[in-house]
């Protein structure tokens, strides 16, 4: 990126939703065969202007020029057209199309040179393996044109949505959260294949909001906040904190403030669990662990390994095929939810708004999910509901939820606080252990920082916590003890101060190592 | 379609076979009998073919239409209602007025299938309450009309229903002409010939439908047009990302959809007989579903799935015609209602997935929105 050549230049672009204005007068530009990093919170608005930039919304104002063209900015066909490509956070791909389907999907066969083409064209699916294998081969990417879509783990899916966007000639490539879903390792061969596309020239925008692989990996990097560009700088004059600070507007503690953990009796103890998935496929494979009060287990893993699984069994959600678990020497496996919850189960589940609200009940109903039936808030069959609202007031306060009253639907709050909200639920009650399934996740620093806190407390305060994340940064800020997953099982447990990034990203994508210390 | 499925159908439609053989040997040959049912079978699997394809133009494209039996059911009456207009009112010959009928059947059923498409596409009303909609509609104004045109006072057609024009015509294939010169003299073997002749000899719109399942087999798996309709159905955001106008895509199908649903309803009244009864579909459009789902959204095992229904309904026809010769121990199948539940217990064992779970499109019956 020697010459300052401008391929893509966005000026003013404003669009609002109803409520939001999500892009506010935003100006972006990006130079041939740079990687520019957009920087920014959940909800500051970086998707929106790309996906402004891709056609799939249309701006109320503003104007983007590709090398000196107008686009239309009404359909990712013109985005297409001028060369622009995606690979969207959430892939869009069909799992049950094989990659050359995938690929040669809506650019089957080439329009421009054949304009009046039927659309009962037959399909030459063979010419377009070729172009594949060929662009695959010239970029380093090692994807199988013949292979189902839904059959290949996440990293080579990622792979063919590049190969996708090359296909289609693309000179300037939209990353959105691409490492999201990696592992560590996985995400290396990313920036290197982000490297290899660059010196042949393909420009890049690289969303995230991981700051560690900013500084890495970009030539620039633009910060959003709140719909707005807050500046651009280089990694060179920047530092985490620094770009922090702008990502948030104030100053945050990246670094979690704790004592040393002081582990009492075992509180929860798991027995060779074996656990089947949807599919009926044994997804967790003899597991075996305990858990202190006064102490945090993190299950470090690439998603789909079996955590999700682990936890539902755990919080009686998900059948167990054998083995068994006991909580403060109850054995409870195969109990429903209830009784689990009542010896002392805290759960914030994985998907906040499927399994942690009932998002169409009042912010109040929802903070009494688990206890409503008890004498607290019930005479009879008849809850009490003056005592409901007077239990949400006091943890709306406690628990600093912003909502405009106790009796809006959860389904209205920011993400941030419909996570309050069932913390609040979960940790005010007496409880031994928690068991936080990816807490954090899509959350705004400033709820980031809190629920840390919170889950450091209750640690402090003697109940034990298993901590299931994907987010290594997490594990390993606020874990004591850190337990990989791979493949269902447990390949490695370490002390945090034996931890190191690179060892644990190396057991994540399935490194045995014999010599790790069974803690 | 797997080998549990297929074996299945292939093992229902033997017994059903056998049964029929067995009681009528008695009174005639086994490959008259064996040849007649082949001959109903695919006869009757007429409109369910063509029930079939309609929903699975519908739901690869992503919307679930449990309207077939309605858009059958109007097509049925506007096409035959069409006809008799065209020959009694406007004195078109018997022929043309008949071909017209099949036109205005399709152009009912498409209008339908614009219905359902309004409703479910760009209103996103729940498609299983759009495709109710178009079930209760059909009912209600095909009986209101009937009554109207035909049976009220100071009615159309004063009070009586008018011949129909008449139904399509068989198109004979010269079986028979061609290989009975190598029977010479030998009647077992001429008797073999005209009974296979038979099997062949099939109307207009049943060979369509036979024409149309490969027709629908070759445009979903190997066209630009039917890879872009099974992707807006299984993930319709990934195929506007690469520019597929989903909405466009969805109408269209829909519209097809409802085409072929109406191509169904005309075998009823202009292949089949020449009338309209209220209700005459008589849930062969969820049958139709049935077979949709039982062969996982493809033509060709949504076909042979049908098949079986068909083959069902005619061990009912020609079962008849051996009443007098069933056995003692077969006793019960001389009730003719226990022989004509054979369908619709055949749907509910098949639908309940002891015969192997089949998969969906993944967006089927999920509005899209931007």
């Amino acid at each position: 990126m020697a010459n300052k050549e401008i391929v893509l230049e966005a000026k003013g672009i404003t669009k609002k939703f109803p409520g939001v204005l999500a892009n506010d007068e935003v100006d972006f530009d990006l130079y041939r065969g740079e990687i520019h990093a957009l920087l920014g919170e959940n909800g500051a608005g970086k998707s929106t202007l790309m996906n402004v930039l891709y056609g799939l919304y249309k701006p109320d104002s503003g104007e983007v020029k590709v090398e000196g063209n107008l686009m239309q900015l009404d359909s990712p066909r013109d985005a297409i057209h001028h060369g622009v490509g995606m690979v969207h956070q959430h892939f869009m791909l069909i799992p049950v199309f094989t990659v050359t389907e995938n690929i040669m999907l809506g650019a089957e066969t080439d329009h421009r040179a054949k304009p009046n083409e039927m659309p009962l064209v037959k399909l030459d699916r063979k010419e377009v393996a070729q172009k594949v294998a060929a662009l695959s081969h010239q970029y380093g990417l090692d994807v199988d044109p013949e292979a189902t879509v839904g059959n290949l783990p996440v990293g080579l899916q990622q792979r063919v949505e590049i190969v996708k966007a090359l296909y289609r000639n693309a000179k300037i490539l939209i990353l959105d959260e691409p490492t999201a879903v990696l592992t560590p390792q996985e995400a290396e061969d990313l920036f290197r294949i982000m490297h290899e596309l660059t010196d042949k020239g393909v420009s890049i925008i690289f969303i995230t909001h991981k700051l560690k692989e900013v500084l890495k990996v970009a030539d620039r990097i633009t910060v959003m906040r709140a719909g707005r560009v807050v500046g651009t700088a280089t990694p060179k004059e920047s530092t985490e904190q620094s770009l922090a600070e702008m990502m948030v507007g104030r100053e945050v503690i990246l670094t979690v403030q704790k004592k040393p953990a002081q582990p009492t009796d075992v509180v929860l103890e798991v027995n060779d669990l074996r656990v089947k998935d949807v599919r009926g496929l044994e997804s967790v494979r003899g597991v075996s662990f305990e858990v202190r009060a006064g102490e945090v287990l993190g299950i470090a893993g690439v998603q789909g390994n079996g955590q999700t699984e682990l936890a539902e069994a755990l919080t009686g959600l998900r059948h167990i095929e054998s083995g068994h678990f006991t909580l403060s020497g109850r054995d409870l496996t195969g109990r429903p939810p209830r009784p689990i919850t009542e010896t002392g189960l805290a759960h914030i589940p994985e998907d906040r708004q499927r399994h942690g609200l009932v998002l169409s009940y009042s912010v109040a109903d929802n903070m009494v999910l688990c206890d409503y039936y008890q004498p607290r808030f019930s005479r009879g069959i008849v809850i009490q509901q003056n005592q409901v609202d007077a239990n949400a007031q006091k943890l709306i306060k406690e628990y600093d939820v912003r909502t405009p009253s106790a009796f809006v639907s959860a389904g209205k709050l920011s993400g941030g606080n419909q996570q309050k909200v069932i913390v609040a639920r979960e940790l005010s009650r007496p409880v031994k252990l928690v068991i936080a399934s990816q807490p954090t996740r899509g959350l705004d620093v400033g709820s980031i920082e809190y629920i840390h806190k919170q889950i450091i407390a209750m640690r402090d305060r003697g109940v034990a916590v298993l901590l299931i994340s994907a987010e290594l940064d997490e594990i390993m800020s606020l874990s004591d003890r850190i337990a990989v997953m791979y493949r269902g099982e447990i390949v490695a447990t370490v002390d945090r101060k034996d931890a190191t990034r690179e060892q644990l990203g190396l057991w994540m994508a399935g490194a045995h190592e014999t010599a790790s210390s069974p803690a | 379609m797997d080998l549990r499925r297929f074996g299945f159908i292939l093992l229902v439609i033997i017994v059903l076979f056998g049964v029929v053989v067995y009681i009528g040997e008695v009174k005639v040959a086994p490959i008259v009998i064996i040849t007649s049912m082949l001959a109903t079978t695919i006869a009757v699997a007429t409109p369910l073919s063509l029930g079939a394809l309609a929903g699975l133009f519908c739901e690869r494209s992503g919307v679930v239409n449990i309207g077939i039996e309605g858009m059958m059911l109007s097509s049925a009456f506007f096409g035959w209602l069409g006809a008799i207009y065209m020959y009694h009112v406007f004195g078109f010959p018997i022929g043309v007025s008949v071909w017209s009928g099949v036109f205005f059947a399709m152009l009912s059923g498409m209008l339908m299938g614009l219905l359902l498409a309004v409703l479910s596409i760009t209103y996103k009303v729940d498609q299983i309450i759009g495709g109710t909609v178009i079930n209760i509609l059909a009912v209600g104004l095909t009986g209101f009309l009937n009554r109207q045109l035909f049976f009220g006072r100071g009615s159309v057609f004063g009070g009586h229903v008018p011949n129909s024009p008449g139904v399509l015509p068989t198109i004979h294939v010269p079986i028979t002409e061609i290989f009975s010169p190598l029977c010479g003299s030998s009647a077992d073997c001429l008797q073999v010939v005209t009974s296979i002749n038979k099997v062949f000899d099939q109307k207009p719109i049943a060979i369509s439908a036979i024409l149309l399942v490969f027709i629908a087999h070759y445009v979903i798996f190997y066209t630009r047009w039917g890879l872009r309709t099974r992707a807006v159905g299984e993930h319709p955001k990934a195929a506007d990302t690469v520019g597929i106008n989903v909405i466009k895509m969805r109408y269209l199908s829909v519209t097809i959809g409802g085409a072929l649903a109406g191509l169904a309803g005309a075998y009823f009244t202009i292949e089949s007989v020449p009338s309209f009864e209220p209700l005459l579909t008589n849930g062969r459009g969820f049958i139709s579903l049935a077979a949709l789902i039982f062969g996982n959204w493809t033509p060709i095992g949504a076909w042979t799935a049908a098949l079986v229904f068909g083959a069902s309904q005619a061990l009912n026809i020609n079962l008849q015609l051996f009443r007098d010769v069933i056995p003692p121990q077969l006793a019960f199948l001389q009730q003719s209602y226990v022989v004509g539940l054979v369908p619709y217990i055949l749907t509910m064992i098949i639908l309940t997935g002891i015969i192997g779970k089949t998969t969906p499109p993944a967006a089927d019956g999920v509005p899209y929105e931007k």
